[in-house]
């Protein structure tokens, strides 16, 4: 199928994408790499008047240290991340989940800012964003904004983000030296999209967790910090906690029904990752041999 | 090889010096399709041409009350929009049924739907407008007033008198069916020590061409004659049908079929929206080009295997097989496919289950039923993955419930290599089949028994691998026994002409087509070895009806076996006038002269005597310097078609060895296995290759592919993200080897080998996960194998 027809506008700067998202509203749409964009348009699922594209923008290209947090900006691609020895310093968890991006030719267009706005519940990047703590920075016709990942994701599709507002980057604490990640997601074939995900970042003391944080994507209409991970918080995790952990986690979860899984199968999946997540992160293969799952 | 032969006249043709046969050339197109250079439809543009776009129909059953065409029509760029009444007055409609097939029957297709539409994705108006995007511009402004009516969707109720009837003048949804009994098959389950039934399920699945199917028609009223550029396997069967229906004589119809991007069996039926381009074509006196897009790929192209069978085998505590039962049912969608019908599927079903075996009782019924779903038709290996799941799935039903191994049951089983000629109890005729060569030798292939250590040792660990075996027959090189039977004017013969051009080289015609197996290859390979030529000498022209001899073109893994047989014919003759007249010039006998490397030669000692560089300059420029009475005849035409066996079979065994995490429920395709044997092996690397891709569809079916409806007949997956392909991450290693059993039905040997891997690769991982499965007891005879399945199958959800 072909697009319907549209007008198309290259921003020269961030300014002018702002006003000529502030001229048409809700019939502009902001193109960035184009691999959701674009073929919902040829698919005429969208049918926007105008597109801005900003993929001239250097300003809201690239990754720097600014003290202790990482700003990564909106278009930098999935490839950048990938390749970033800062990512694999600072946020080593990105550079494991975004290697599970589609394939390379995707990743290589693929922008985070556009991954964010898109907001597709089995998106990696999301859940990394709320597992990581990060604040989205958004700039609009008030000015500039910061919101907290976890306000961010209002459900399918959907965000925080005004038709006038440009996503231009996030921030993300710097990692501990300390703390270890975990991802893994299931997905029928190298490069789908997940049926269910987790990206966890830990702090260790000791054989406990300090701090636990555990992101589960395509569990729902919008990514998940589970709040089951404050029971294995600060204490030994033992088979039978981690079972109680993994009964929380199937209660607070609320997972949809598509053609790859029905919501059981996703708890279910759900709780596996959790329990490898835990054997992993933990060191502890006993925890996951007969696991609870 | 488990076969030499005898023949020294054969000999002579296959192994001559430098000859090519059985080695691995690079193919001669290669060049052409990487760089770009290669000719598809999709990319063809003529002057004046018009771009065509369907609008299809929402519903899976519906009464069209109103058609507004008028805003569309208005609408800039467009040239015509077009319903199917008014397209009914250029083509006539079409009724999908052959005469072999006892009872079947269909109802009249139309082009484009007139009144009611009976699948989701029938056409209901065609939008030809001057570009693709303004005719879906204009598409969005046609307005169809629908009444629904209720679906039949489920092909086990299709035939409860609660369902609506899809067609009220053929009286019910029975299609077709076939009852089958052979031996005392009664009697051979009572004095079984065991009977085992299994519930085998298979998804609906579709081809995926790279290249969606693409037309090109355009009519020159100057001439009363209509060009079809298509990519189709059948150029001849095209232009028969666009002639008969549009009211011409088939010389009035040219179809021209250059490259192809993929087929798969997509490709050798006609479909509505293609008849349709052709009659839009002749209507408005221009070019009409009509390319799938992919979605209406997904809702239109043909869908295959959506089989249910029950399956019974009775088994005796030896090992010996009794008896085979089943009992299949198909849904093909509110039509029967023309011309080659949708009967054909579940008939080779009924044919090949319990094919590779020697017992002798067998008892089938295959039901074919209307649906309001896409329509079902023949694509990669017909039928045969059915009745190789089912059958393969029972003997492992049958081992394990008397505690034999798998391998050990197959060779008790299978017909003994020299048992040949043979007849199964479906009659099938078997000309010579290597099924304990092909078993001994994919057992060391994988080393079975290291395997099966390994399995053992890693089940201790919680690691549930397993191991599938499957050996298979394969219908391959079809007579007229196929189609042409039944009524079908699809040719079952094919021809090649070859001729000397004035500096020696050679070009040849075939009626075989290419869509990526080879075709062009093997037939150069030929005519370079047999004439004495070297290949980059031999250029070969298919697809065009106006000069290629006339045939059946590629399918039913024909090619090599027909055209190739054809071709090594036809340029023996050539050969053999080629020698006359160099006999003539040099004052020799013919039989003192060879060619090699494009001379002739003295055959005792390969003496250079004449390049046919020069010979052909003497026949075409000097032909005054020739003895009188001489006139050379520099091309020859051979046509082919096997006559004594209505097909070669070939056989095989495929062998998986799978991982399945039982937490999750993925399977992980750790390594495949083929063994065939498809005679006479042209180009290896070509076979092998088409083995490997045959399995890789295989395995699509096995894991991955299934056309989604919903209840109301709505195709819910027809996209690539949703409709899951096989793709390279998932593929396991495949090892490919051969036993080589040529067919004497020509010189060449040839059978086919396009197939074999489609046919038992599902076959083989089914049996893979039920063995790596076996400790948690329970057996899953469904596929696609998804995780969804697994789970459900071991509980955990
Ligand atoms: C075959 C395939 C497989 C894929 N698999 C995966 C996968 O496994 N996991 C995954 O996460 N993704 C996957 N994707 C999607 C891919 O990661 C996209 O890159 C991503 O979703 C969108 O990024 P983009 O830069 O291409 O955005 P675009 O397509 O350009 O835009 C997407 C949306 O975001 C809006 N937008 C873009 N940038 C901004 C901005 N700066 N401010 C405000 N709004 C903006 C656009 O208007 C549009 O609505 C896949 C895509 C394809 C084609």
């Amino acid at each position: 199928m072909k697009a319907s027809a549209f007008a198309y506008a290259r921003a020269t700067s961030v300014a002018n994408a702002l006003e000529l998202l502030a001229v048409h509203g809700e019939k502009a749409r902001v193109l960035s790499g184009g691999q959701s964009l674009i073929p919902a348009m040829n698919l005429r699922l969208v049918a926007p008047e105008v597109i801005v594209d900003i993929g001239g923008l250097a300003e809201l290209r690239g990754i720097v240290i600014e003290g202790e947090t990482l700003v990564i900006g909106a278009l930098t691609r999935h490839a950048d991340l990938l390749k970033s020895s800062d990512i694999v310093k600072c946020a080593p968890l990105l550079a494991a989940a975004v290697a599970h991006i589609a394939h390379p030719a995707i990743r290589n267009r693929g922008t985070i800012g556009g991954s964010l706005a898109q907001a597709d519940p089995a998106s990696e990047l999301p859940a990394c964003m709320l597992t990581l703590g990060a604040s989205i920075v958004v700039r609009g016709p008030g000015g500039e904004r910061r919101i907290a990942a976890e306000e961010f994701f209002r459900g399918i599709y959907e965000t925080q983000l005004a038709p006038q507002d440009l996503l231009v980057a996030v921030e993300l604490p710097v990692a501990d030296s300390g703390s270890a990640h975990f991802f893994q997601e299931f997905a029928r074939r190298h490069g789908d999209y997940a049926i269910t995900g987790l990206a966890a970042q830990a702090v260790l003391e000791g054989d406990r967790f300090a701090a636990l944080r555990l992101g589960y994507f395509a569990v729902g209409d919008r990514p998940v910090l589970a709040e089951a991970a404050g029971k294995l918080t600060g204490v030994t995790v033992t088979p039978a906690l981690l079972a109680e952990a993994s009964d929380a986690l199937s209660d607070e979860l609320d997972p949809h029904e598509d053609q790859q899984a029905t919501p059981a199968m996703r708890r279910h999946l759900a709780r596996i990752l959790l329990t490898r997540c835990m054997a992993s992160l933990l060191k502890r293969p006993d925890l996951q041999i007969g696991g609870v799952a | 090889m488990s076969s030499i032969r005898t023949n020294p006249e054969r000999l002579s043709v296959l192994d001559r010096p430098n000859s090519y046969i059985g080695k691995t050339v690079p193919r001669p197109n290669l060049d052409r399709l990487l760089q770009g250079r290669g000719s598809y439809v999709s990319d063809l543009e003529l002057p004046r041409m018009a771009h065509v776009v369907f609008l299809r129909s929402p519903h899976a059953h519906a009464k069209i009350v109103n058609i507004d065409v008028a805003p569309a029509k208005q609408m800039s760029g467009v040239i015509a929009v077009v319903t199917g009444e008014e397209l009914a007055a250029v083509i006539t409609p079409w009724v999908g049924v052959l005469s072999h097939l006892k009872g079947l029957k269909s109802a009249p297709q139309s082009a484009i739907a007139v009144g009611r539409v009976c699948w989701q994705g029938e056409a209901v108006a065609a939008i030809v407008a001057t570009s693709r995007a303004a005719a879906e511009d204009a598409a969005e402004h046609v307005a169809v007033q629908y009444e629904e009516l209720e679906a039949a969707t489920d092909m086990r109720t299709a035939l409860d008198p609660a369902t609506p009837i899809i067609h009220a003048s053929l009286g019910d949804n029975l299609a077709f069916e076939r009852i089958h009994e052979a031996g005392a098959v009664d009697q051979a389950f009572a004095e079984s020590d065991a009977v085992v039934e299994a519930d085998f399920v298979f998804g609906r699945h579709t081809g995926v061409t790279l290249e969606p199917r693409s037309v090109v028609a355009s009519w020159n009223a100057a001439e009363a004659r209509l060009t079809i550029h298509q990519g189709t396997q059948a150029p001849h069967m095209v232009q028969n049908i666009a002639a008969l229906h549009l009211g011409l004589r088939d010389s009035q119809v040219r179809v021209v079929c250059k490259d192809v991007g993929g087929s798969f069996g997509i490709k050798v039926h006609i479909y509505a929206d293609e008849m349709a381009t052709y009659a839009l074509a002749k209507m408005l006196r221009r070019p009409v080009k009509f390319v799938a897009d992919r979605v209406e790929s997904f809702n239109t192209d043909i869908h295959a295997r959506d089989h249910r069978c029950k399956g019974k085998i009775g088994i005796k505590r030896d090992g010996t097989i009794t008896a085979f039962e089943i009992d299949d049912l198909t849904g093909i969608g509110p039509y029967s496919m023309y011309p080659r019908t949708s009967a054909i599927e579940a008939n080779q079903v009924v044919n090949l289950v319990g094919g590779p075996y020697s017992n002798k009782n067998y008892r089938a019924r295959a039901r074919v039923v209307f649906q309001n779903k896409n329509v079902m038709c023949q694509y990669r290996a017909v039928g045969h993955p059915i009745a190789c799941s089912v059958t393969e799935g029972l003997v492992d039903l049958a081992a394990l419930e008397i505690g034999m191994d798998p391998v050990e049951i197959r060779r008790r089983n299978l017909i003994a290599d020299d048992a040949y000629p043979c007849t199964s109890p479906s009659g099938l005729r078997f000309e010579q089949l290597s099924h304990h060569a092909s078993l001994t030798k994919i057992v060391e292939m994988m080393d079975y028994q290291a395997l099966r250590s390994e399995q053992a040792r890693l089940r201790k660990d919680g690691i549930f691998r397993g191991i599938g075996i499957a050996s298979f027959i394969e219908v391959t090189n079809p007579s007229a026994a196929f189609y042409g039977v039944g009524g079908a004017r699809i040719s079952s013969q094919d021809g090649v002409a070859v001729r000397l051009d004035a500096q020696g080289s050679v070009i040849c015609l075939t009626s075989i087509t290419e869509q990526g197996q080879g075709s062009e290859s093997l037939t150069a390979q030929i005519v370079g070895s047999v004439l004495g030529v070297s290949m980059d000498r031999v250029r070969v022209v298919l697809g065009d009806t106006d000069m290629t001899p006339y045939g059946g073109g590629t399918w039913a893994s024909r090619g090599a076996g027909i055209g190739g047989e054809a071709a090594l014919q036809a340029t023996k003759v050539l050969r053999q006038n080629i020698l006359d007249v160099a006999a003539a010039i040099l004052q020799a006998s013919p039989a003192e002269l060879d060619i090699v490397n494009n001379v002739v030669v003295s055959a005792s000692d390969g003496t250079p005597r004449i390049d046919l560089n020069e010979l052909a300059r003497i026949v075409y420029f000097r032909p005054d310097t020739l003895p009188p009475g001489i006139q050379p005849e520099l091309m020859a035409t051979r046509h082919f078609v096997p006559r004594e066996y209505p097909f070669a079979f070939t056989n095989g065994v495929q062998a998986a060895w799978v991982e399945v995490d039982t937490d999750t429920g993925f399977v992980k395709l750790l390594r495949h296995w083929v063994v065939e044997d498809c005679g006479t092996i042209i180009n290896p690397q070509l076979v092998d290759e088409q083995i490997r891709g045959g399995v890789v569809q295989g395995l699509g079916a096995a894991l991955f592919e299934k056309c989604i409806y919903d209840d109301r007949g709505q195709l819910t997956n027809a996209n690539m993200a949703d409709y899951l392909v096989p793709m390279s991450g998932e593929m396991p290693d495949i090892d490919v080897g051969h036993v080589v059993s040529p067919t004497r039905e020509s010189e060449l040997g040839a059978k086919g080998a396009g197939e074999a891997g489609t046919a038992g690769a599902a076959a083989a991982v089914t049996n893979a996960v039920n063995d790596a499965l076996t400790p948690f007891e329970t057996i899953i005879t469904e596929i696609p194998l998804t995780p969804q399945v697994i789970l459900t199958a071991l509980k955990k959800i």
